[in-house]
């Protein structure tokens, strides 16, 4: 037995465990399973519920497992190894005794209760507590408590395992929320009923055991019995988190998130999960058709009638724009349509981008995986924000940064990233500090997206590369250099090829009004104000800015609605499933333009998806790799230095992040409830500003 | 308890600390390094409540807050942590009145009543602002029950008739001196006290050999006038007596730097010639069991390490 194994007889089973175990953890190895309400493995552990008692023979009382760390355990007076129970007399009458304590002040409303079907309480009821309540005075009830939009409070509930408050605290890193007052007073609130300002409030919903802190969107929507779930990716920034889509009919009901150890662990942000709600509004769900100046309902063949009529002029008067949203299949079928049509105008990047068009795909990922920031010893964030770009990587930098020593710095707008870093810079000027980070063993430099679409963004992306190399970034086994993009659809299409053909135009170019037609994939944050004359053939599933200024509008399907391919800012290929039926007549993004090329007369090869993503993989094969992040794999294509153009223009700071949080997209613009997260925040932001 | 909450009406939006008391403030922050000056917040909550007229208001616990650093919420899960702070107006004589068993025993419900019928429910303002109460749980002055606090001072051995007439003298603006209102000092007995009377506990005519029933008889050697016999439960072996060491009074070191050294082993150990470092660091197993022997310490040298430590005392004066 080496020294840090200690060992341990758990229901007559001898067993070794590493000596920092706690003793539930030791009890879960050996097969047991411990009852627990406080507990939870990504939080501090507090000790508070009781529940998890176990029988360490010879000791006087039940021991909390989850409080004792095994290798402070004494062996037995004859040496031999402490002696636990976790089933038994004993035990049960302590677990039963503690769940009745739970229960006396907990109100019987599972009926009404939309915890009820999902509750640990209820579950742990019926397994560890008594058939019937002694218990015939007065219960204590509790105000109801405000926490904003998102966090429906029964605060009755609640039994004080302070799960949210450590999570808020922990890793939120927004000290928001509390236990005030004690004994049987005790309440969990925010401070004077503030509404809760972290991007990660939702989560406290999960973590909530019991029916105190629920959905308030979701409220009384339905049972989770009713619900069919569907495991998918969020689009709703580049990290493509896991989730589990809860559907009821055709109906989104709610979106929780999965475990995923490499991405989000098991954390959510509250745009991903909340978004829901703009799913069944604004959506397109036939063909409009602009007949003398008004959009008007249309057929498919209408519709392909008028995109025949549109897309037989010149090519180079045609271009094709893919948007944030937009999945792999349909950005390929789109760029393989325009190809077959000669047409070289095509982007999936914003106006002024001039990144990704030739080079290794390492130059526009972000390389270092996310769980590499646990390994960083710092972190240089160029102009990027990850608590807007990619909230649930910021929770994990703030844990790297809280338990691993991470050194943070920061070049561009000093926002609050809820962890403290070193501000080497407002603007590109900051640059020039990075070369004296070099006492690092493993730095990871990170430039957002917004960078790039400054003028000089490649000459600032060459910069940091340059600075990348020169500090140890780059070095074997360690990409530390990349991309943070704000975008799910982003990198994939980037890996398909869309960008600009030979002597085709870019965005900025295609939306200054030079084409004759423009076919626009989403693409609803652009400015589409240029566009004077263009007839636009809007392809999305969300009547927003983009189907507002079209001429021929072809709905599609939304990430909820079809099984489609999307590569994270990681360069992670992963797919969605579908857990609901598009709406209406609307059809997966690549169908369309399959069908569209046929009634160009340039008909696609390919007559499904699989066909077209066997084609795909053929063509670059890491898309094979479902679920795989390169990561450290790209260091060699990250060591040949990148050609920039031009000097950072050094007057220019790094602006704040353009547009607001919750607002990021249109399936959120179309949603009630972040309409309602983005009014708070925005009240929020003006009181402070007005201090 | 009754639930606590700021009354954020009274509260106001400002406040600020009293010139006064950023002294105070200076001292309490100077007890903790900088990094963990949040540790003060509780004397910096009551240094606020006493600046705030004796209640802590929201501006008053933000102002706390503000100066340690805290998020708000941390303060406020204190402040209402503790019932000692007040987050609602409390008159400019806040009683509180001790009703744990001692002080019930002896009447305290009585002083309630008068409470009542002098001030009202608890927490209640008379109409001059002049007095308010609450029942606190016991306050340690159970010897002098019933008993209440009166803003800082306690007021002892009340009763009923007393009490209101204190009520009635603070209310009049009329100061009254706390302490007991019967005849005795302090917590002494009634009319004085009533055991240890006799004089010679006190002037040292009692100090006479103290024989415990069961030790062996001390064996007394009758060459020797007979001194006053040791009463140790530890068998002491005397051994030969160590090598006396003249020492000049400058290198005499400071024997206490050694961990398990106290003044009177100091004592002790000089008076068996032991005065310097170099000397403990010497001493040998037989030299060992000696001294413990003299010390009445068996096995304390060992434990504690005196040899290791003294060389390295002596490597330290060396350097030095």
């Amino acid at each position: 037995m080496s020294n840090d194994q200690f060992k341990l007889n758990i229901d007559g089973r001898d067993i070794d465990v590493p000596r920092h175990y706690t003793l539930m953890q030791a009890c879960e190895a050996a097969g047991a399973e411990i009852p627990r309400f406080c507990y939870h493995e990504r939080l501090s552990v507090a000790g508070n519920c009781r529940m998890c008692l176990v029988e360490w023979q010879g000791a006087p009382k039940p021991i909390a497992s989850c409080a004792q760390t095994v290798g402070e355990m004494r062996p037995n007076p004859d040496g031999t190894a402490p002696v636990i129970r976790t089933q038994g007399d004993y035990v049960e009458k302590a677990r039963s005794g503690v769940m009745e304590f739970l229960l006396i002040n907990h109100p019987l409303d599972c009926p009404i209760c939309d915890q009820g079907g999902e509750c640990d309480l209820q579950d742990q009821a019926v397994a560890y507590g008594r058939s019937g309540s002694r218990y015939d005075l007065n219960k204590r009830a509790v105000e109801d408590k405000n926490m904003g939009p998102l966090v429906k409070t029964i605060m009755t509930r609640c039994i004080q395992c302070t799960r949210c408050v450590r999570f808020a605290a922990e890793v939120a890193g927004v000290e928001e929320l509390g236990m005030i007052s004690r004994g049987e007073s005790a309440e969990i609130t925010t401070y004077l009923e503030h509404s809760l300002t972290s991007e990660l409030s939702g989560n406290v919903i999960d973590l909530c055991p019991v029916g105190a802190l629920t959905s308030k969107p979701y409220a009384y929507n339905a049972r989770p019995w009713e619900l069919r779930k569907t495991t998918s990716i969020d689009v709703m920034d580049a990290m493509g988190s896991a989730i589990r889509v809860d559907a009821k009919g055709n109906a989104v009901m709610r979106i929780l998130p999965t475990v995923n150890e490499e991405v989000n662990e098991e954390w959510l942000s509250d745009k991903s999960r909340f978004v829901w709600d703009g799913l069944a509004r604004q959506r397109l769900d036939t063909p409009y058709v602009r007949r003398d100046g008004r959009l008007s309902p249309a057929s498919w063949g209408e519709a392909f009638v008028a995109v025949k009529d549109a897309l037989s002029g010149r090519p180079e008067a045609i271009g094709f724009i893919a948007g944030d949203l937009v999945e792999v299949e349909q950005a390929k079928a789109g760029l393989d349509l325009a190809r077959r049509l000669a047409v070289q105008n095509t982007d999936c990047r914003p106006a002024g981008a001039a990144y990704g068009v030739d080079g290794p795909r390492e130059q526009y990922l972000l390389n270092s995986s996310f769980m590499a920031v646990e390994e960083a010893d710092a972190l240089i964030l160029i102009g990027c924000n990850p608590r807007q770009d990619a909230a649930v990587w910021n929770a994990r930098i703030r844990k790297a940064w809280l338990w691993n020593d991470l050194k943070v710095h920061l070049i561009g707008d000093p926002v609050d990233l809820t962890y403290d870093y070193d501000h080497l810079g407002t603007g590109p000027e900051g640059l020039a500090a990075l070369d004296t980070l070099s006492g690092a063993s493993r730095p990871m430099i990170v430039v957002g997206e917004d960078v790039l679409l400054r003028p000089d963004g490649q000459a600032i992306l060459a910069a940091a590369h340059a600075a990348a190399l020169n500090i140890g970034a780059i070095q074997d086994g360690w990409a530390g250099f990349g991309v943070l993009h704000n975008a799910a659809g982003r990198v994939g299409a980037l890996d398909v090829g869309f960008v600009p053909g030979p002597g085709g135009l870019d965005t900025a170019g295609m939306l200054s009004g030079k084409l004759d037609t423009l076919v626009l994939m989403g693409g609803d944050e652009l400015d589409l104000s240029g566009l004077g004359t263009t007839k636009v053939i809007y392809i999305g599933h969300h009547g927003d800015a983009g189907a507002a200024r079209a001429d021929i509008i072809l709905p599609c399907a939304a990430y909820t609605e079809m099984s489609a391919t999307y590569v994270n800012t990681e360069g992670r290929v992963q797919m969605t499933r579908a857990a609901v039926e598009p709406k209406g007549e609307a059809r997966e993004g690549w169908a369309i333009f399959r069908a569209m090329s046929d009634s160009l007369g340039h008909t696609l090869p390919y007559d499904t998806a699989d066909a077209l993503r066997e084609g795909l993989r053929a063509e670059r094969p890491h898309f094979a790799g479902l679920g795989f992040a390169p990561a450290e794999a790209g260091v060699e294509a990250l060591r040949a230095p990148m050609a920039g153009t031009g000097t950072p223009d050094l007057a220019v700071p790094f602006g704040a992040r353009r547009g607001d949080f919750y607002l990021t997209n249109p399936i959120a613009r179309a949603s009630k409830t972040m309409a309602e997260c983005s009014l708070q925040h925005r009240g929020l932001e003006t009181a402070v500003a007005a201090e | 308890m009754a639930l606590r909450r700021f009354d954020l009406e009274a509260g106001g939006t400002d406040f600020s600390f009293a010139p006064e008391t950023e002294d105070k403030i200076a001292f309490w922050l100077g007890k903790y390094p900088s990094e963990k000056k949040r540790s003060a917040v509780i004397p910096l909550l009551w240094l606020a409540q006493k600046d705030n007229a004796g209640w802590l208001s929201e501006p008053a616990m933000r102002a706390v807050a503000d100066r340690l650093e805290m998020p708000y919420i941390r303060v406020y899960e204190v402040a209402t942590f503790y019932t000692m702070f007040r987050l609602r107006p409390v008159g400019r004589h806040h009683i509180q009145l001790c009703g744990t068993t001692p002080c019930m025993l002896r009447g305290a419900h009585d002083l309630k009543e008068v409470c009542r019928d002098r001030i009202g429910e608890p927490f209640a303002i008379t109409d001059d602002a002049r007095l308010s109460w609450e029942e606190v749980e016991c306050l340690g002055a159970c010897v002098n029950a019933p008993m209440v606090q009166i803003n800082d001072y306690y007021y002892e051995d009340l009763t009923p008739e007393r009490f209101a007439s204190v009520l009635d003298q603070l209310r009049n603006g009329v100061d009254v001196a706390p302490g007991t209102f019967v005849d005795r000092q302090r917590s002494a007995p009634l009319g004085g006290a009533t055991s240890l009377l006799d004089a010679g506990l006190f002037d040292g005519s009692r100090l006479a050999q103290a024989h415990l029933p069961n030790l062996p008889e001390p064996v007394t050697d009758t060459a020797q006038p007979a001194a006053p016999a040791r009463t140790t439960l530890i068998d002491v072996q005397p051994g030969p007596p160590p090598e006396r060491v003249e020492t000049a009074s400058e290198r005499v070191d400071d024997l206490r730097k050694i961990k398990g050294i106290g003044p009177k082993a100091v004592t002790q150990l000089q008076a068996l010639g032991i005065y310097q470092f170099a000397q403990i660091a010497a001493w040998s197993p037989a030299d060992v069991s000696r001294i413990e022997a003299a010390l009445s310490g068996a096995g304390r040298v060992g434990r504690e390490d005196w040899i290791a430590q003294a060389r390295l005392l002596v490597q330290a004066n060396k350097e030095a």
